[in-house]
């Protein structure tokens, strides 16, 4: 397996060689399909736009930013990550093995983002389409503004919900300290608990799906209107 | 009518005069705000209360239509491999498909591209009649991310990272339902008919440290080959461009409050942020105390940019570049009088049409309504739109060999004056007549 130790290389050389390596299995030019990163340090960017099946796995923790806008990719963290991991990411899986900081998966369009331990403020903000499993707690404002996609958390979420919230679904197994404006706990239909049932399972988290309550707009926020100015 | 001879002639307040009058009625009646496009309609000090000196015994003019006056100009060689090279220093401004139909992105490309400049896409993401006919294109990274991905991302000759406009510093924006047609719900990845809201920051950076650290990460994802422009609304011009250029912007784009916008609150149009005129010289200022200043990051000023004398202007007080949006809509056909009668029927008339938002623009251009669509032609469109350009390129080149300039960019301050108190301060440029603007020493 190919390594990359960014004790020694530079940013700019290890994306260089993720990228290209991407590129190279995507067209069938190469089956070098597992990579690893060394002494990550905390840097950020780290294997950021990479648009291929290449599998890396990043030994430490990372900065801001870490599997931005991937595609295909599977990427997994063996420490926590920076702001903004996996951010507009459109397909792939990014696994966090320790906690992640504030806007996971913000923007996010597809893929599966799983997060073992914790997440911070504004999990999932501005979410379209991406899936994300947080195994413990997320902070508050969490999927605000979430077009869509689907947000998992097996423990407990901070305050305002799904504030703002569109079409994403959101299922939290603990407590809700609050819920945003617009967002309302829905009935949990059989539908969506053989989504979770799948979701859980590919996320590998110890939970079943009848423990989880469903959360969604109430989509009286979606055309403006006089009377909700006390919810702008 | 009173028959009393004596009586005075009625007086209508200044204060609460008829225009305020009629929207005090209509938000009464409506209960919601006025939501309209374009930027401040109000007069603020502009670009025409500064005047050319020419040239005369101190200086030494160049021959009209003879002697080369260029008009080039490289946006972002700071960082990026690939600048962008244009050659002419007028660019078209960021306008979304949504607000925009694709009709007429293709037409801001068409006309763009045949007079040797960019286009920008904008809040709505990358269509591919935008790229198909755009030689050199500016992809917008906003707030919403609507349409953002990676594919369109390394499509684009620039990145620019748009922090806030000059019609609206510190806020978003809003696309009505009517507008929702379904290739715009599709893009945006929001359900047809619903109203958009389009963010006022980030979802993932807040502030200068944290948008260092985005620039890095698209730089990364881009290969360092394409120049990374930062875009503010006129609010701290000073202070925003020094963060911009401190957070590594190899392009700042100052967007004053003339400048545009598809569809915001009135109130937001016309009471926030400075007018052009007044951002540039700080914006200057801030770039020079950098070491930058025409020398590692360029300047791109835009908001009521109207001739090649707005150009010239803006360039002789520091800009590198400038960049347009309502002209160019107006060139294309946008408040064109020969649609009278339809603005009438919408209660307005020609000049006046603001309400881009409600899709029914009768120019076909500000609407997603497919038989309106059809009244702009796409290459009829970028003709008119390339022979605007070029006049104007003319007509900058005009003033500034007057002035006894081979470049554009060799205007300066010293070139103008200024007719009113105000002018003279913003511009820091003397009132016409002296030696002194407000704020000089000697006063």
């Amino acid at each position: 397996m190919p390594t990359i130790d960014l004790a020694k290389d530079d940013l700019r050389a290890l994306n260089q060689q993720l990228q290209t390596a991407a590129r190279a299995v995507a067209e069938a030019q190469s089956n070098e399909t597992q990579w690893r990163i060394d002494n990550p340090r905390g840097s950020h960017a780290i294997a950021v736009g990479l648009d291929g099946p290449i599998a890396v796995t990043v030994g430490g923790s990372t900065g801001y930013y870490c599997a931005g806008m991937n595609k295909e990719a599977s990427i997994t963290v063996e420490g926590s990550a920076g702001p903004g991991v996996a951010e507009n990411m459109m397909s792939g899986t990014v696994v966090i093995e320790g906690d992640a900081s504030q806007y996971a998966g913000a923007t996010g369009r597809g893929g599966l983002l799983v997060v073992k331990g914790n997440a911070a403020s504004r999990c999932g903000i501005s979410m379209k389409g991406i899936d994300i499993v947080v195994h413990g707690n997320i902070g508050h404002m969490s999927a605000f503004m979430a077009q869509s996609g689907t947000l998992v958390v097996c423990g407990d979420a901070g305050d305002a919900l799904g504030d703002s919230l569109y079409e994403a679904r959101l299922f939290v197994r603990g407590s809700v300290k609050s819920l945003g404006a617009d967002c309302v706990e829905k009935e949990m239909r059989p539908e969506y608990l053989e989504l979770l049932a799948d979701l859980l399972e590919r996320a590998g988290a110890d939970a079943r799906p009848e423990e989880f309550r469903r959360y969604g707009s109430a989509r009286q926020l979606y055309t403006f209107n006089i009377d909700n100015a006390s919810s702008y | 009518m009173t028959d009393n001879p004596h009586r005075t002639t009625p007086v209508k307040s200044w204060t609460f005069d008829d225009r305020t009058n009629s929207e005090i009625r209509r938000a009464a009646a409506t209960g919601i705000y006025d939501i309209r496009g374009g930027g401040a309609k109000r007069r603020v000090p502009h670009f025409d209360d500064l005047l050319f000196l020419g040239a005369s015994v101190s200086r030494y003019p160049l021959e009209g239509y003879r002697e080369t006056c260029a008009t080039d100009v490289s946006l972002g060689p700071r960082h990026a491999a690939n600048p962008i090279k244009l050659d002419i220093p007028i660019t078209i401004a960021g306008m979304s498909f949504g607000a925009l139909s694709g009709t007429a992105k293709e037409a801001l490309g068409r006309g763009a591209t045949a007079a040797g400049t960019s286009t920008t896409t904008g809040d709505g993401g990358m269509t591919e009649e935008e790229r198909g006919h755009s030689d050199k294109l500016v992809y917008q990274y906003l707030p919403s991310r609507y349409g953002m991905n990676p594919d369109d991302l390394r499509r684009a000759d620039a990145i620019e990272i748009v922090v806030g406009q000059g019609a609206k510093p510190g806020g978003g924006g809003m696309l009505l339902g009517q507008k929702i047609s379904d290739r715009v719900a599709e893009m945006r990845n929001l359900p047809e008919g619903i109203d958009q809201r389009s963010a006022c920051r980030h979802p993932d950076w807040t502030g200068p440290d944290d948008l260092e650290i985005k620039i890095l990460e698209l730089r990364e994802i881009t290969g360092w080959k394409v120049p990374i422009y930062v875009k503010v609304g006129g609010a701290r011009p000073y202070f925003d461009t020094t963060l911009a250029v401190k957070a590594g912007a190899d392009v700042v784009v100052l967007d004053g409050m003339q400048g545009g916008t598809a569809a915001t609150q009135d109130v937001f149009i016309e009471h926030v942020g400075q007018p052009t005129l007044a951002c540039i010289r700080p914006a200057v200022k801030a770039l020079q105390d950098l070491g930058l200043h025409r020398d590692g990051v360029q300047l791109v000023i835009s908001g009521g940019i109207r001739s090649g004398a707005d150009v010239a202007k803006a360039i002789a007080l520091g800009a590198d570049a400038v960049s347009i949006g309502t002209a160019a809509l107006i060139a294309l056909g946008d408040n064109d009088p020969k649609w009278e009668a339809d603005y009438q029927k919408l209660g307005t008339t020609a000049g006046a049409y603001d309400d881009w938002h409600e899709g029914q623009d009768p120019a076909g251009i500000n609407t997603q309504d497919p038989e309106l669509q059809k009244r702009l032609d796409p290459v009829l469109g970028g003709r008119r739109l390339s022979n605007y350009l070029k006049v104007m390129t003319l007509e900058a080149q005009t003033i500034a060999r007057a002035c006894g300039k081979s470049h554009l960019h060799n205007l300066e301050p010293e070139d103008l004056c200024a007719l009113t108190i105000e002018a003279a301060a913003m511009a820091q440029v003397p009132l016409a007549g002296t030696d002194w603007y407000p704020g000089k020493a000697g006063f």
